[in-house]
């Protein structure tokens, strides 16, 4: 039970807008906004998290760890149950599929065992273009639906990337005066930085009929200083759970929690 | 003829004021009954109350205000963002309409953007 606001000065600015209001009584409340899903999940019991056509960087194995990530929040915080059986190595056959031509990897790419070949000439938004068509192919899809009991089946494409910028950034400056007074002042400095853009597009296919229901694409990114050190898996996974409350939404219903206030 | 127009106006005129006023009266106590039921958690409740009150007094800002967010609570946000926009062609200046309205549009877009 909410107890009717008083004018004491413990929401400054309720206060202060409850005045302009012309001192209307007013009680705050909280609510929950259920925000219903894209997809109608009712109608599947299962879900196969299959693979994606993954890219970009070399010392982490895309595909794998998106696979691992989405499965066991699905797990957590799905409806359906989720299928475990071998992720599917897409962008092998994607090339194969399709006929795509890749760049060899470079040499330091062959070092971690993959599920897929390394990334190679996936480097770019651009190169994953191609690729495109392959998740068009309901034939092939229904295919590795049926082996799934029909399954809901969520793939895409997985670019996680270096990046390197530089430019004028705001930062404060601490000062002190002849008094020993400080004082924070903004200045604008040249800084190089680096980090990494992750930009997944998820589809979702129907396992009976091999058509897509839904594709969604998102793009994180993340900069740090040029002398920090960050392993790309952490930063990953850091741009991974930005977006996973996105993803999720789009199979499962969501509150968004609130409040407002209600007047006499 | 016309002094019985005449009249007839006035008399219109001051019955009209009391019966505006017990309107407003009466649709007061569905609203007020109805933040009390929403404080509950009774919000179909809340809904039926201020739904009632407006249909008493189709000028009650707040009652319009307070549906809104009860709609908003069931995720029926057409009728939520109808109500809030009523609310504040009632009470253009009420700044807490207004807030709340902001704060609605934002899980509104949200919602839409998933939409699109």
């Amino acid at each position: 039970m909410i107890a009717p606001r008083r004018k004491t000065g413990s929401l400054p600015l309720l206060v202060l807008v409850g005045a302009l209001a012309g001192c209307t009584s007013y009680y705050e409340i909280p609510i929950e906004t259920p925000i219903q899903p894209k997809l109608d999940t009712s109608q599947f019991q299962r879900v196969f998290v299959a693979g994606f056509v993954a890219g970009g960087n070399d010392d982490i194995d895309g595909n794998l760890e998106t696979v691992r990530l989405l499965r066991s929040q699905l797990r957590q915080k799905g409806a359906l149950r989720v299928v475990e059986s071998e992720p599917l190595s897409l962008t092998t056959i994607a090339t194969e599929q399709l006929g795509i031509e890749l760049p060899p990897p470079t040499p330091a790419a062959t070092s971690e065992p993959s599920t897929d070949p390394p990334a190679g000439g996936i480097r770019e938004e651009r190169d994953l273009e191609p690729f495109d068509k392959f998740f068009e192919n309901a034939e092939y899809w229904k295919k590795i639906g049926e082996e799934h009991q029909g399954a809901l089946i969520v793939t895409g494409t997985i670019l996680f990337r270096p990046q390197t910028t530089s430019g004028f950034v705001q930062r404060e400056q601490e000062t002190y005066d002849e008094f020993g007074r400080r004082r924070v002042t903004p200045t604008r400095v040249y800084m190089e930085r680096n980090g990494y853009i992750l930009r997944p597009t998820f589809v979702f296919i129907d396992g009976r009929t091999g058509e897509t229901l839904h594709t969604e694409t998102f793009r994180e990114e993340i900069l740090y200083n040029q002398n920090t050190q960050t392993p790309a898996l952490s930063s990953f996974f850091e741009l991974m759970d930005r977006l996973l409350p996105s993803f999720l939404n789009s199979m499962t219903s969501q509150k968004i929690r609130g409040t407002r206030v209600l007047l006499k | 003829m016309s002094a019985r127009v005449v009249a007839v106006a006035l008399l219109c005129a001051v019955v009209a004021v009391p019966v505006a006023a017990e309107q407003r009266g009466e649709a007061k106590e569905q609203v007020e009954f109805g933040i009390q039921v929403a404080q509950r958690g009774l919000w179909r409740e809340a809904i039926y109350r201020w739904e009632r009150a407006i249909q008493l007094d189709p000028t009650y800002a707040a009652a319009f205000n307070n549906l809104a967010i009860a709609y908003e609570h069931e995720g029926e946000l057409d009728k939520a963002r109808g109500a809030y926009e009523k609310a504040i062609t009632l009470e253009p200046n009420n700044a807490l309409v207004k807030q709340n309205y902001d704060l609605f549009k934002e899980i509104n877009d949200r919602a839409a953007k998933k939409d699109g």
